[in-house]
C-alpha cells in the first residue's frame, strides 16, 4: 500500500515548492519592484516641521525699529497626559467654565489627536501668561508655548505697515502651494507687499513620530534638515515721529494725510482715518477687535491714503493753470474779469470772490482761488485752436493729468492701490451720446465733474510741481538689507520720471508764486510759518451721501496740498478732511505743524495748544452713526432670520430698552411661536432703510 | 536497535540547527520590535519582564522538554498516542465552562495572570499523533472508505471544538491534515473538490450572483458540447454535468451566503471581503459592533493591519533598513506586530534578500522533514512526520501571505519566530518527537 502512493510525495513537494513561490513572488513585487510602500513609511514615520524664521524688522529714516517681533505665549494642551488637573483653578484663571473647558479639550481631541498638542488658548495676555507660568505644575497635559508676533513699537502706522495673518486657500494656490496651511503671510501693506523679502527663508527639520503621531526625536540625524534664514530688514523713508503726529493730528476725522519728500519720491507719513492701534490685532484681543473694525461702517480698515477717492476741488487749480500756460492758451499774465461767477456756460459757476481784480493774472487768480479763471482757462485748454476738436483737445488735456499721475495708478509699494479717475472721452461719449463740449464738463476746471483722485496722488502731483517737472514713484522703502542683483521690488522707485520737465520753469515759478501767495496773504495764512516759504493750495469739494433713501448734502470735504520750501522743496503734503468744511480751517493747519515738525524737528510751544485743540477735536460725521444703526440691525435681522434667535434684533425694536440681567442668548423659540411673527413688517422696513 | 545510545546519537543535525536557528531568529525580531530606546539590553534579556526575555526563557524551556522528549521511548508515543487525544478532547470540552474571554476569542483557560492555556494548540500534537497511530494500525485498510471517514472524523473533531470557541483560525489548520491523508492514499478528488469549493467561494464573493451563474451555466454547457460523444454513449455524463452545474449554483446561491452570515463571525467576513479587496457592509448594528469591537485599534479601518504590515514589508526594499533602523517597526505602526506579524519585522530590517534567506531556512526545514518522512520504516512515524510538515506548512504560508495580503488575517503565528510561549513549545515538541522518532527510524512501531 504505501508502495502505492509513494508518489504522492513529489506532488505534495509541488504544492510546497508553488506556494513558496507565490510568496517569493509577492515579496519580489512589494520590497523590489513597487517603492509606493517606502514613500509610505516616510510619510507614516517621518513629519517635516517647518522653523519659521524670524520676519524682517522694519526701521524708520532715523533707524529706529518701527515693527519688529516680541514672544506671546499659546496654552496648549496634550489631551493625552491632562490627569489630575485643577479644573476649577484653571477655569478660573481663563476665566472660562467647566463645559466650556470639556469643550475645548474635545475640540482639541478632534483636531489633532490626543497625543499631540493642541492650541487651548491662544494669544495669552501678558498677565494672563504670568499667573499661568506660575501655576503651570498644576495643569499636566498643559504647556506654555512661544509663537512669534509681530510688534508695532510706535503703535502708529497701522495702514502702511500692514499685518500678517494666517494664508487661506486662494494664496496658497497663488503661491503654487508654496505655503502650507497654518504659515502666516502679510496680508495688507507693507507686510503683503515686501512678503518676500519679509519673510525669510522657511527651515525643515525632518522629526521621527511614531504611531500616535509622538514625536521620537530627529531622522538620519538631521542629514536632510535646512536651518531657517531670518527675514531681511527694511529701512524706509518714513519719519515715525512725523507719522506719530499727523495720527495724534488725525485723531476723531476721517481722511487722509500724505508727506513726501519730493527729492527721493520717499513717503514721509501716511497717515488714514479713522485709524485704530495696529497692536490690538496681534495680541489676545485680536477676535474681538478685528471684528468691530470690520462691521465698522467707517471703514478703519481701508487705507484711505490710496484708496480713498476724493474730488480734488480747488487743489486742482495748479495743475490746471499749469496745463494752460504750457499749452500757451494763456500767458502768466492772462486775466478775467470776474464779477462773483462764471457764465461762459449755461448754468453760471459761483466764486468766492466778486471785487474786481482779484483774477487779473494767473498768480492772483491762484491765490484767491478764483473759480471763473480757472472755469475759463480748462475751457481754454481744452478747445485748444491747435486740436481743432473738443475730443482731440480733452484727450490732449488729459494725457497731462495722467502725466501728473491723476487717473493711473502710481505704483506705490503697498497692494491694492486705486487709480483714481480721470474720465476717457469714451465715457462722455457714452453719457451725452457724443455730444458734448467744453461746457459740458467745465467743473473739471475747479476739479470737480468726475475727477478724482487718491491723496497720495494729490501728494505726487504737489511734488512734480515743486519739482518743476519730475518725481519718482512714491514708496516707503529705500533700501532692503543685503539687497543683491535679484531684489528688484526697489527698480521702479529708482528711476526718475520726467513727466512734465517740459514745462517752462517760468511757468512753474508763476505757479510757485500763486502758490506761495496763498499761504502769505490767500486762503490758507492760517498755515504760514516764518522763515519758511511755503507754497499751498487749499481746497473744498462737495460731498453728498445717499442716508435712508434720500440724497443729503454733507459738510465739504477740507482739501490742503502743499509743498516747502520754495525754493528747495523737502516735504510735499495732501491732506484731505472728510465733512469738515473749509479747506483752510482744519487741513492747512495740519499741513503746517508736519512742514513745522519735519523742517525744523520741533513745534513751536506757542502752537502746540493749536496742535492740541485740532487733536481734540472729533470731527466724525454724524451721518455714520444712522449708517451704523441701519448696518448693525440688518445684520441683526439678517442673523435673526437664520438662526431664529430673537435676541439678536431685541436692542435694535423699537420702544425696547436693554436689560442687563437679561441673557443674551436663549434656547430659540420656534418661529410660530416666538409672537414675532407679526413683526416681520417692522423688521422688513428695518432692513430695506 | 541499540536501546541506549548517547541523545544526539542519529539525530537528525540539519532539522535540530535550523529548529535552533529560527527560534534565535524569533527572538531577534522579537526585540527588534519591541525594544525601546534606552532599555538595558543584557538586564532585559535575562529578567522575565520584557518580550524578548520571556520568549528566550520560553525557549530554554523548550529545550529541556526536548532533551525529555528525546529521553523518553520512543514507543512511548505510538502507545499513548490515543490517551493524548482524549485528554486533548477532554481539555477542549473544560475550555466551555473555565474559557475566559480574550482578544474575541473564548478558547483560552486563565491561571491567574501568568499562565494561558489555549488547548486547541496542544490539541494539533495529540491530533497529529491520533491520526498517525490510526492510519499505522494494521487493521486500518486506508483505501476503504470508512477508514477515511474516521480519519476525518479524528481531525475534523477538535477543529469543530474550536469553531464554537471562535477559534477560525486555529480550527483551519486542522484541515491541513487532509494532506497527510492524501499522502496516505485518499482519493485525490477530494483535494480537487475541496479546492474548488474555495476558488468557488472565491469567486462568488468578487462577482455578481447573476453573472457567476451565467459564468457556471456557460462552462457547463460548453463542457456539454465538447462531451457530446461521450454524451450520446452514456447519458448519464449529461446527468452528471447538470448535477456538478446544480451545485455549484447552489453553493453559489445558498451555501456561501448562509456560511458568511450565519457560521462566520462579521468581522471574519470583513477580513475576506478585506483581502479580496472588497468592501463590506454589514448588515445590523450588532455586525458593527461585533468588527468594532474585534478591531485592533482605533483608527482600524478594517486592514489597517495589513496596510502598515505592507508598508513595512514594502519599505525593506532589496536590502532593508538594518536591525532596529526600520521606522514601521520601531515606532509601533504594525499591530501585533511581535506576535502574527513578526514578519515585518524581519521584512523591514533585512530586505528582500533577507526575506528570502529567512524563508529559505522553512523551505529546508519543510522539505527535509518530507525526506525525513519518507525514510521512515514505520507508517506511525511516517505520517506524524507528514503532520509536522504539513501544520507547519499551513502555518507559514497563511501567515506570511497574511503579512503581504494575500490570505486574509485569521491571527494564527508564524511557528518557532512569533511571540507566545505555548505555540513556541508546541511546535518545539512537535519537532522534538519527530527528532525522537527519527532515531528509531529502523524500528517498526504499531
Amino acid at each position: 500500500m504505501p508502495v502505492f502512493n509513494q508518489s504522492r510525495q513529489n506532488f505534495i513537494r509541488l504544492i510546497f515548492g508553488a506556494t513558496f513561490l507565490i510568496i517569493v513572488v509577492r515579496l519580489f513585487v512589494l520590497q523590489v519592484v513597487s517603492d509606493k510602500y517606502k514613500m509610505l513609511a516616510l510619510d507614516n514615520a517621518v513629519y517635516r516641521k517647518v522653523v519659521y524664521p524670524d520676519r524682517g524688522i522694519i526701521f524708520d529714516r532715523n533707524g529706529k525699529a518701527i515693527l519688529n517681533n516680541t514672544i506671546i505665549y499659546d496654552l496648549t494642551v496634550t489631551p493625552y497626559e491632562v490627569k489630575k488637573v485643577d479644573t476649577t483653578f484653571l477655569c478660573k484663571l481663563l476665566g472660562i467654565d467647566s463645559t466650556e473647558f470639556r469643550e475645548r479639550i474635545i475640540s482639541a481631541i478632534i483636531k489633532n489627536g490626543r497625543y499631540r498638542p493642541s492650541v487651548f488658548e491662544g494669544l495669552l495676555s501678558l498677565e494672563l501668561q504670568a499667573r499661568l507660568e506660575e501655576n503651570i505644575w498644576r495643569f499636566p497635559g498643559f504647556t506654555l508655548i512661544e509663537r512669534p508676533i509681530r510688534n508695532y513699537l510706535f503703535n502708529a502706522g497701522a495702514h502702511l505697515l500692514g499685518d500678517i495673518g494666517e494664508v487661506d486657500t486662494a494664496i496658497i494656490r497663488r503661491s503654487n502651494y508654496f505655503y502650507q496651511m497654518g504659515d502666516f503671510v502679510g496680508r495688507s501693506g507693507l507686510e503683503q507687499y515686501y512678503e518676500s523679502v519679509l519673510m525669510g527663508k522657511r527651515g525643515v527639520q525632518n522629526l521621527i513620530k511614531d504611531n500616535r503621531n509622538r514625536l521620537q526625536g530627529s531622522w538620519e540625524k538631521g542629514k536632510y534638515d535646512t536651518a531657517a534664514v531670518a527675514g531681511r530688514n527694511l529701512y524706509t523713508y518714513l519719519d515715525i515721529e512725523l507719522q506719530q503726529l499727523a495720527e495724534k493730528l488725525m485723531a476723531g476725522k476721517v481722511g487722509s494725510v500724505v508727506a513726501l519728500d519730493p527729492q527721493t519720491g520717499g513717503i514721509l507719513a501716511m497717515v488714514s482715518g479713522p485709524s485704530f492701534n495696529p497692536n490690538d490685532l496681534t495680541g489676545s484681543a485680536r477676535r474681538a477687535k478685528y471684528a468691530s473694525l470690520v462691521l465698522d461702517v467707517s471703514a478703519p480698515l481701508m487705507n484711505r491714503a490710496t484708496r480713498g477717492l476724493y474730488e480734488p476741488g480747488s487743489t486742482f487749480k495748479p495743475m490746471g493753470g499749469l496745463i494752460a500756460l504750457d499749452m500757451g492758451v494763456i500767458t502768466a499774465n492772462y486775466g478775467v474779469s470776474c464779477s462773483g461767477a462764471y457764465y461762459g456756460c449755461a448754468k453760471p459757476i459761483r466764486c468766492e470772490h466778486s471785487n474786481p481784480g482779484h483774477a487779473a493774472n494767473v498768480r492772483l487768480a491762484l491765490a484767491n482761488s478764483c473759480n471763473s479763471y480757472f472755469s475759463q482757462i480748462y475751457r481754454l485748454s481744452v478747445d485748444n485752436n491747435k486740436d481743432r476738436n473738443v475730443k482731440r483737445g480733452y484727450t490732449h488735456w488729459k494725457d497731462y493729468m495722467n502725466a501728473f499721475g491723476w487717473g493711473q495708478r502710481l505704483g506705490v509699494d503697498l497692494p491694492n492701490e486705486l487709480p483714481g479717475n480721470i474720465p476717457d472721452t469714451t465715457e462722455y461719449n457714452k453719457d451725452y451720446r457724443g455730444s458734448w463740449n467744453s461746457c459740458t464738463n467745465v467743473t473739471l476746471g475747479i476739479g470737480q465733474d468726475k475727477m478724482q483722485v487718491t491723496p497720495l496722488q494729490l501728494a505726487n502731483a504737489m511734488c512734480i510741481i515743486a519739482n518743476k517737472g519730475f518725481y519718482y514713484t512714491p514708496h516707503f522703502v529705500e533700501k532692503i538689507e543685503n539687497e543683491t542683483a535679484k531684489d528688484t521690488l526697489l527698480n521702479k522707485f529708482r528711476g526718475k520720471h520726467e513727466a512734465l520737465t517740459h514745462i517752462s520753469d517760468q511757468d512753474y515759478e508763476a505757479i510757485h508764486a500763486g502758490m506761495q501767495d496763498v499761504v502769505e496773504s490767500g486762503t490758507a495764512r492760517s498755515a504760514r510759518i516764518p522763515g519758511i516759504n511755503i507754497c499751498a493750495k487749499t481746497g473744498t469739494s462737495e460731498k453728498y451721501t445717499i442716508l435712508d433713501g434720500k440724497r443729503i448734502k454733507l459738510p465739504n470735504n477740507s482739501m490742503f496740498v502743499c509743498f516747502a520750501p520754495r525754493e528747495n522743496p523737502k516735504i510735499a503734503i495732501a491732506v484731505a478732511v472728510e465733512n469738515a468744511g473749509f479747506g483752510s480751517t482744519w487741513a492747512a493747519p495740519i499741513a503746517s505743524f508736519l512742514i513745522e515738525k519735519y523742517l525744523t524737528d520741533s513745534i513751536r510751544t506757542e502752537r502746540m495748544k493749536e496742535v492740541e485743540r485740532i487733536s481734540n477735536t472729533n470731527l466724525m460725521p454724524s451721518y455714520l452713526r444712522r449708517k451704523q444703526f441701519v448696518a448693525d440691525s440688518t445684520r441683526a435681522y439678517f442673523y435673526f432670520n437664520l438662526r431664529k434667535d430673537s435676541s439678536y434684533i431685541r436692542k435694535y425694536l423699537r420702544g425696547y430698552t436693554h436689560n442687563e440681567s437679561t441673557p443674551v442668548k436663549k434656547a430659540t423659540p420656534r418661529r410660530e411661536e416666538s409672537g414675532y411673527v407679526n413683526d416681520d413688517k417692522q423688521f422688513k422696513n428695518l432692513a430695506a432703510r | 536497535m541499540s536501546t541506549h545510545v548517547g541523545i544526539t546519537k542519529s539525530i537528525d543535525g540539519l532539522l535540530l540547527w535550523l529548529y535552533i536557528l529560527l527560534c534565535i531568529t524569533g527572538i531577534v525580531s522579537i526585540f527588534a520590535a519591541t525594544y525601546n530606546e534606552g532599555d538595558d539590553i543584557l538586564n532585559s534579556f535575562l529578567s522575565f519582564r520584557t518580550d524578548y526575555g520571556k520568549q528566550l526563557i520560553f525557549f530554554v524551556f523548550s529545550i529541556i522538554i526536548g532533551v525529555v522528549i528525546l529521553l523518553t521511548d520512543s514507543k512511548f508515543f505510538t502507545a499513548t498516542a490515543n490517551l493524548w487525544y482524549v485528554a486533548g478532547i477532554i481539555l477542549l470540552l473544560l475550555v466551555f465552562p473555565f474559557h475566559s474571554n480574550i482578544k474575541g476569542t473564548e478558547s483560552i483557560i486563565k491561571f491567574g495572570n501568568a499562565f494561558q492555556l489555549q488547548p486547541i494548540q496542544l490539541c494539533i500534537v495529540f491530533t497529529n499523533l491520533a491520526l498517525s497511530k490510526y492510519i499505522s494500525r494494521t487493521e486500518t485498510d486506508f483505501t476503504k472508505l470508512r477508514s477515511q471517514l474516521i480519519a476525518a472524523a479524528i481531525v475534523v473533531a477538535p477543529a469543530v471544538l474550536a469553531i464554537f470557541q471562535k477559534e477560525t483560525g486555529l480550527a483551519l489548520v486542522y484541515f491541513s491534515f487532509f494532506l497527510v491523508m492524501f499522502r496516505e492514499g485518499l482519493p485525490a478528488i477530494v483535494l480537487v473538490i475541496g479546492f474548488s469549493f474555495a476558488i468557488l467561494v472565491v469567486a462568488t464573493l468578487l462577482l455578481e450572483p447573476n453573472v457567476l451563474a451565467l459564468i457556471l451555466t456557460g462552462i457547463a454547457m460548453i463542457t456539454a458540447y465538447f462531451m457530446r460523444k461521450q454524451i450520446r454513449r452514456h447519458k448519464s455524463v449529461l446527468f452528471w454535468i447538470i448535477a456538478i452545474w446544480a451545485v455549484c449554483v447552489g453553493i453559489q446561491r445558498f451555501a456561501v451566503p448562509f456560511i458568511f452570515d450565519h457560521v462566520l463571525q462579521p468581522y471574519q467576513v470583513k477580513r475576506i471581503y478585506d483581502t479580496l479587496g472588497k468592501d463590506y457592509v454589514p448588515k445590523d448594528a450588532a455586525a458593527i459592533a461585533d468588527i468594532e469591537k474585534n478591531a485592533t485599534q482605533k483608527k482600524d479601518d478594517g486592514n489597517y493591519n495589513v496596510k502598515q504590515s505592507k508598508i513595512a514589508i514594502g519599505s525593506g526594499g532589496l536590502l532593508g533598513k538594518g536591525l532596529l533602523k526600520g521606522t514601521q517597526t520601531r515606532y509601533a505602526f504594525v499591530p501585533e506586530q511581535r506576535t502574527d506579524f513578526i514578519f515585518c519585522t524581519i521584512g523591514e530590517a533585512f530586505g528582500f534578500v533577507g526575506s528570502i534567506v529567512f524563508i529559505s531556512f522553512y523551505v529546508i526545514f519543510l522539505f527535509r522533514i518530507i525526506v525525513i518522512a519518507e525514510r521512515q520504516r514505520s507508517t506511525f512515524s511516517r505520517c506524524y512526520a507528514y503532520g509536522v510538515a504539513s501544520v507547519l506548512f499551513f502555518h507559514i504560508t497563511i501567515n506570511l501571505c497574511m503579512t503581504m495580503g494575500l490570505a486574509p488575517v485569521i491571527g494564527i503565528p508564524l511557528p518557532f519566530v512569533s511571540y507566545g510561549g505555548l505555540s513556541l513549545i508546541t511546535f518545539s515538541a512537535m519537532v522534538f518527537i519527530l527528532l525522537r522518532l527519527d532515531k528509531d527510524r529502523q524500528m517498526v512501531l504499531r
